[in-house]
């Protein structure tokens, strides 16, 4: 069993390891090829949502839609287009969504600042939350007054009489 | 007492804004083409190979893009409803055909020369049309999907509706349904061609 483990584990690692080799192979033969523009293309492509695989980019993706995309900012880029142009085109198309960092805008407010309102309330609640524990210990924390003292002396008294 | 309210009405927030997201398609990304004139195009027709159709075309009219392709399995879908629509309805349907060929991911376009993949994209879409009927004025061949890019394209079938302005005015992602065209498609039209 435990032999099987291992045999499947090296034989997935292999297989990975072989698909990142390839991978890479054709990234530095097109890095080769011009490595300023694709570096910008890989740049560029990084922050492009591929909208048919919705969670990953256009870097990332193999689907056709993300290839062509490639295809459009690659010649974009020959065409000496700027970034800020060519991210313009593709929001011109696909519309906000395409940017994996969404514009602080109206809409986009709750999806930007919700992390900060959520933390924010977290400390108010944490910190009050402190306070009242902090004023329960020390009352309890309190010495005894002589009334409480005497009951007390007489409770133990009472326990060693017994 | 009071604390168990406040922590209840927030669960029951968290679980409200859950609920709204979970209804929400992904799929069903808003477009910022609507209220653009639509992107000008010059593609070849289908039916007639030496002739180009263009937007501008289609000026003056209230029309119908349907973006489909022979290997889209939801276009086979959508397709009984668009032969109704075009039987019944007097508003022009064009067909903007997508990447026929490429898009199929059964062939190796490293090996296909253009003018082999025309040929068969040709002969792909006219049997199709042929076995399932033809809804369209016309079907023009965006082989490349340059086109259908510039119309922010990115699941098939896509249907937009453009005004006599030239003017897209809705964008459906995914098949056309009867709902669809009775809720969203229809009353726009006839509030277009008022």
């Amino acid at each position: 069993m435990k032999r099987a483990a291992l045999t499947l584990f090296f034989v997935l690692a292999g297989f990975f390891a072989s698909t990142a080799g390839i991978a890479s192979e054709i990234n530095e033969a097109a890095l080769a090829a011009d490595p300023v523009a694709e570096k910008r293309l890989q740049a560029l492509s990084a922050e492009l949502r591929c909208l048919v695989c919705q969670n990953q980019t256009i870097a990332d993706s193999n689907a056709e839609l993300a290839q062509d995309l490639r295809r459009e900012v690659r010649a974009m880029i020959r065409d000496g287009k700027s970034d800020q142009q060519i991210i313009d085109f593709m929001v011109t198309r696909y519309g906000d969504f395409v940017l994996y960092r969404p514009p602080v805008k109206g809409i986009t407010l709750l999806l930007w600042g919700g992390p900060v309102v959520l933390l924010v309330l977290g400390l108010i609640v944490l910190i009050r939350y402190q306070r009242r524990r902090a004023l329960r210990v020390a009352a309890q924390d309190k010495p005894l007054s002589a009334d409480e003292a005497s009951r007390a002396e007489a409770l133990l008294k009472e326990l060693d009489n017994k | 007492m009071n604390r168990y309210y406040w922590i209840l009405g927030g669960f029951a927030a968290l679980v409200a804004l859950l609920a709204i997201g979970l209804n929400l398609n992904p799929r069903d990304v808003p477009s910022p083409l609507v209220g653009k004139p639509a992107p000008a195009f010059t593609l070849n027709v289908l039916a007639t190979p030496d002739k180009t159709l263009s937007p501008q075309d289609m000026q003056g009219k209230v029309w119908l893009l349907n973006v489909w392709a022979s290997w889209c399995v939801s276009c086979r879908q959508e397709h009984p409803v668009l032969v109704e629509f075009s039987k019944k309805v007097d508003i022009p349907v064009i067909g903007l055909n997508y990447k026929e060929v490429r898009g199929d991911g059964a062939f190796d376009m490293g090996k296909m020369g253009a003018d082999e993949e025309r040929q068969l994209a040709y002969q792909r879409a006219n049997k199709w049309l042929a076995e399932h009927g033809d809804p369209y004025k016309l079907t023009v061949m965006d082989l490349d999907g340059r086109v259908g890019i510039d119309y922010g394209v990115y699941g098939v079938p896509e249907t937009y509706v453009i005004d006599k302005a030239g003017t897209i005015r809705l964008k459906h992602t995914g098949p056309v349904t009867p709902d669809v065209l009775a809720q969203k498609i229809m009353p726009l039209l006839a509030e277009l061609n008022k």
